[in-house]
């Protein structure tokens, strides 16, 4: 008597599956809004500059996103848990800088300490650690608002970077601390490698991993996620150390790029990170989106810096033309409805 | 091992959730005395009680949200795991509150498998075996639901269905439904007690708390009334008429009628036109609405009756101006207003109730009187526009005695009243300019008996004073207000009433959609 009365169920076989397909096809559309734009820019980067298709431009663009799109993959982490982090831009600047200040020798406007560069590297993860362990706790324990706790953060960060180096650059690093950002594996940067293998490991673990799918559902409804017995401010807390240091990562990217740190890196680069995340069909209100889309945003952010180079455009028109194309890709990416906001 | 209980009968199974004595205060406030309630496996329990009665207390100490004070909850036979033990509660009890609970982005299958997306500790999910799981799940119960759906997609119904499947599939097999049909329509309700049945049939033990009397004839084996506190009344369902019932939950002052009469209202004379409505065409998600016309006098109510999905909400949002109609034309005295513009509408001296008093009906953190005066703040401001905070605070007064808003001052946020003076400061704030029309959305949605008597004899005052009232409801129970009745079925006016008393069988039939001789 313990099992219920079942009517005998209509069989879901053929429509089921047909629906299936259809479902699957149109999640796939909603993620890659934005492959046609993408085309569309090819083309014309083709048509600006015979350049733009040689094998050692495209390498360029992928390199110069890919420092963006470590900030990217590290960004989409905390706004699908419905927060944000507007010091990852911070970060970015500030973790290569210590690190580098620490082991550059004197004449190189170093410490002189000249530690070794791998300690060095040891630095720089941990320096996005305390970071990002500092915002989580405070942002979510103690419940500051994400957006004026992390823009305080961020200021102060880069007010640091500043100070301290007082407008000057830390340059003749040492050649394992600029390794990843300036060497390649089979002709395509190991930055790039790099993040790709981030993309896409952060891309399983949200669809595979038990912690990826709880992002999911802290981000879409928060009660309902602790009534269901989730650990959600660990889980959060733990995306923001996650976030930071993935950032450091990226800056250490960048430095090795340029071979310097400056006192200006970072700074301005998180409108891009939203930029690219939100076109990408990350959604600001948490829960919503795909490792997927927050790369077409990058890769569409990294085309239009480049065509905007290699085009005719005056340098100081690139902003404007730049934000116009944000704009577009906002109101493309709202007409196929990936973002609500 | 079996404990002795004072209601059920002898030699059964052990109950799926006991509270034993149970009390429970917030420092001065006695929540609750001296509670004792069981259910059984296989049971349907009600629990009833005006708001403020202890209800989401005991659900609280219940659910091992909260710890009593005194007495012990037990649960399945055994004593309840610590407050900390979350994974022990969920296993053996379950409450699916009234607001949902799904993570609207995740698909069903997720949902119900939430935080439990792997088999045992493993770290990685293996999605074929989740949905083959979730969809057995809702075949096993004889829950219609695609489990690939984004749980977003779901109406509020579907949701409910998502969380029990939930609670089910965590092995709990006892529940608590939290006022299930507060939003649901009259076909959803009956799909709902007919899983209610199939759940008690597989041995499911179900608490099930209610405004509605009528529903706890309908499902329930027995019934606890709670008042104040305390456990007035509690026995078999049969033995108890629903004069008992609702004597036990007003106290000393049963209300001027019970629930099932329908009231005949005399009719004034009619004042002019108000509010006319001319072969409106709305397309909406919320259920479109075709070639609509109706009109609503001065000193009339006229209800306009319809299952969710009908259009009934969607012509009282097209009215005020929310919706942009695709074609038609809406009057306020006389003269068009343009379409699509609340501003518009409300100039026109028109107050609107909305359906949701969470999103659209108040500014939760503001306090009472603000609230009250939210639309007249131009009426109540002096030169250089500063409010007048003693002629305000007096209009807010006057609604707060009209309606008996029970608040301990008119500073209090509105978010912290209890949900039937929220309604009340809702219809209070649309009363207080002293509007010609009202448009009235579900007013007595969710709010406790007496609630529901303050707020129609409000509305029913407003309607003899000579306002024009448009009154959206599927409560049968507001209609009572009403000297006119519309049924709309697919969007269109299927049926009109106008000889109250209504006759509840002819009108359930014409919201169905039924043919009917009326």
């Amino acid at each position: 008597m313990t099992e219920p009365a079942t009517d005998p169920a209509p069989a879901p076989t053929r429509p089921q599956a047909r629906r299936d397909i259809r479902r699957v096809l149109l999640n796939s559309v909603r993620e890659l809004t934005l492959v046609p734009v993408i085309v569309v820019l090819m083309i014309a980067g083709a048509i600006v500059n015979p350049i733009f298709f040689t094998p050692s431009n495209l390498i360029n663009v992928a390199e110069g996103g890919a420092a963006l799109g470590m900030v990217v993959v590290a960004e989409s982490l905390i706004l699908l848990t419905g927060k944000f982090d507007i010091s990852l831009q911070g970060t970015f600047g500030l973790a290569p800088l210590l690190a580098a200040w620490l082991i550059a020798p004197k004449a190189s406007e170093g410490l002189g300490t000249q530690w070794s560069p791998f300690i060095g590297l040891l630095v720089v993860l941990l320096v996005g650690l305390a970071v990002g362990t500092f915002n989580g706790i405070l942002v979510i324990k103690a419940n500051f608002n994400a957006f004026i706790f992390t823009l305080a953060m961020s200021i102060l960060l880069t007010g640091l970077q500043l100070g301290w180096l007082g407008g000057k650059t830390i340059y003749n690093l040492p050649k394992v601390y600029i390794y990843l950002g300036s060497e390649s594996w089979f002709g395509i940067p190991i930055a790039v490698w790099i993040t790709v293998a981030t993309f896409a490991g952060a891309a399983l673990f949200l669809r595979y991993h038990r912690i990826g799918r709880a992002m999911y559902a802290i981000g879409g409804n928060l009660e309902a996620a602790r009534a269901a017995g989730i650990q959600v401010d660990q889980i959060r807390i733990g995306v923001f150390m996650v976030a930071s240091v993935l950032a450091a990562i990226g800056g250490l990217m960048q430095a090795g790029r340029v071979t310097a740190v400056t006192a200006g890196q970072g700074s301005n680069l998180i409108f891009g990170v939203f930029a690219a995340a939100v076109i990408g069909g990350i959604s600001l209100d948490g829960g919503r989106g795909r490792m997927v889309g927050a790369l077409t945003g990058v890769i569409l952010l990294s085309l239009v810096t480049n065509i905007l180079t290699l085009s005719d455009i005056s340098s100081t028109w690139i902003d404007a033309v730049d934000g116009a194309i944000i704009l577009i890709a906002l109101g493309l990416a709202k007409l196929i409805g990936t973002e609500r906001a | 091992m079996q404990r002795d209980s004072s209601t059920g009968p002898v030699s059964v199974p052990a109950p799926v959730g006991e509270a034993d004595h149970v009390s429970k205060s917030f420092g001065e406030t006695r929540a609750l005395v001296d509670v004792s309630l069981n259910v059984l496996p296989g049971e349907c329990h009600g629990l009833v009680g005006r708001n403020g009665a202890g209800k989401s207390t005991l659900v609280s100490l219940l659910t091992g949200l909260s710890r009593p004070d005194h007495g012990s909850v037990r649960l399945a036979g055994q004593a309840a795991p610590g407050l900390a033990d979350r994974g022990g509660w969920l296993e053996r009890v379950a409450c699916v509150y009234q607001r949902s609970m799904v993570v609207p982005p995740l698909t069903v299958a997720e949902n119900v498998f939430l935080n439990r997306p792997t088999a045992d500790k493993k770290s990685l999910v293996n999605w074929q075996r989740m949905r083959r799981l979730a969809r057995e799940l809702m075949l096993d119960w004889g829950f219609d639901i695609d489990v690939d759906q984004q749980a977003g997609q779901l109406t509020v119904e579907q949701r409910q269905v998502v969380e029990i499947a939930r609670a089910l599939s965590i092995g709990a097999r006892f529940l608590i439904l939290d006022e299930p049909t507060s939003s649901l329509e009259k076909a959803a309700v009956e799909r709902l007690f007919e899983r209610v049945r199939r759940l008690r049939e597989g041995g499911v033990g179900v608490l099930y708390i209610s405004h509605h009397l009528e529903e706890i004839y309908d499902i329930c084996d027995r019934v606890s009334v709670l008042r104040d506190g305390g456990q007035v009344l509690s026995g078999r369902v049969k033995d108890i008429t629903q004069g008992d019932l609702v004597a036990a939950m007003v106290g000393s002052a049963p209300p001027r009628r019970v629930t099932e009469i329908e009231a005949v209202q005399k009719r004034g004379g009619l004042g002019k036109e108000q509010l006319s409505v001319d072969h409106l065409s709305v397309l909406s998600r919320a259920g479109s609405v075709a070639d609509v016309s109706l009109s609503v006098r001065a000193g009339e109510c006229v209800g306009l009756v319809g299952l969710d999905g009908s259009g009934s909400a969607t012509v009282a949002d097209a009215v005020v101006g929310m919706l942009k109609p695709r074609s038609g034309t809406i009057s306020i005295d006389g003269s068009p207003v343009r379409p699509g513009k609340v501003n518009a509408a409300l100039g026109r001296g028109m107050g609107y109730v909305p359906q949701d008093r969470h999103a659209r009906g108040f500014a939760p953190q503001l306090g009472v009187a603000e609230n009250l005066t939210l639309a007249l703040l131009d009426r109540l401001a002096h030169r250089l526009g500063f409010v007048a905070f003693k002629e305000r605070d007096a209009m807010a007064q006057r609604q707060v005695d009209q309606l008996q808003i029970v608040a301990h001052s008119l500073d209090q946020p509105v978010s912290s009243l209890s949900g039937g003076n929220q309604q009340k400061v809702v219809v209070g704030r649309a009363l207080a300019p002293d509007p010609t029309l009202l448009v009235v959305v579900n007013p007595t949605v969710g709010v406790d008996v007496a609630s529901k008597e303050a707020l129609l004899e409000a509305l029913g005052t407003a309607r003899d004073k000579g306002v024009a009232i448009l009154l959206v409801s599927d409560d049968f129970e507001d209609l009572r207000i009403c000297t006119r009745l519309m049924v709309m079925v697919r969007g269109r006016i299927a049926a009109e009433f106008d000889q109250p008393p209504w006759d509840r069988q002819s009108l359930i039939a014409a919201v169905e959609g039924l043919e009917v001789a009326v």
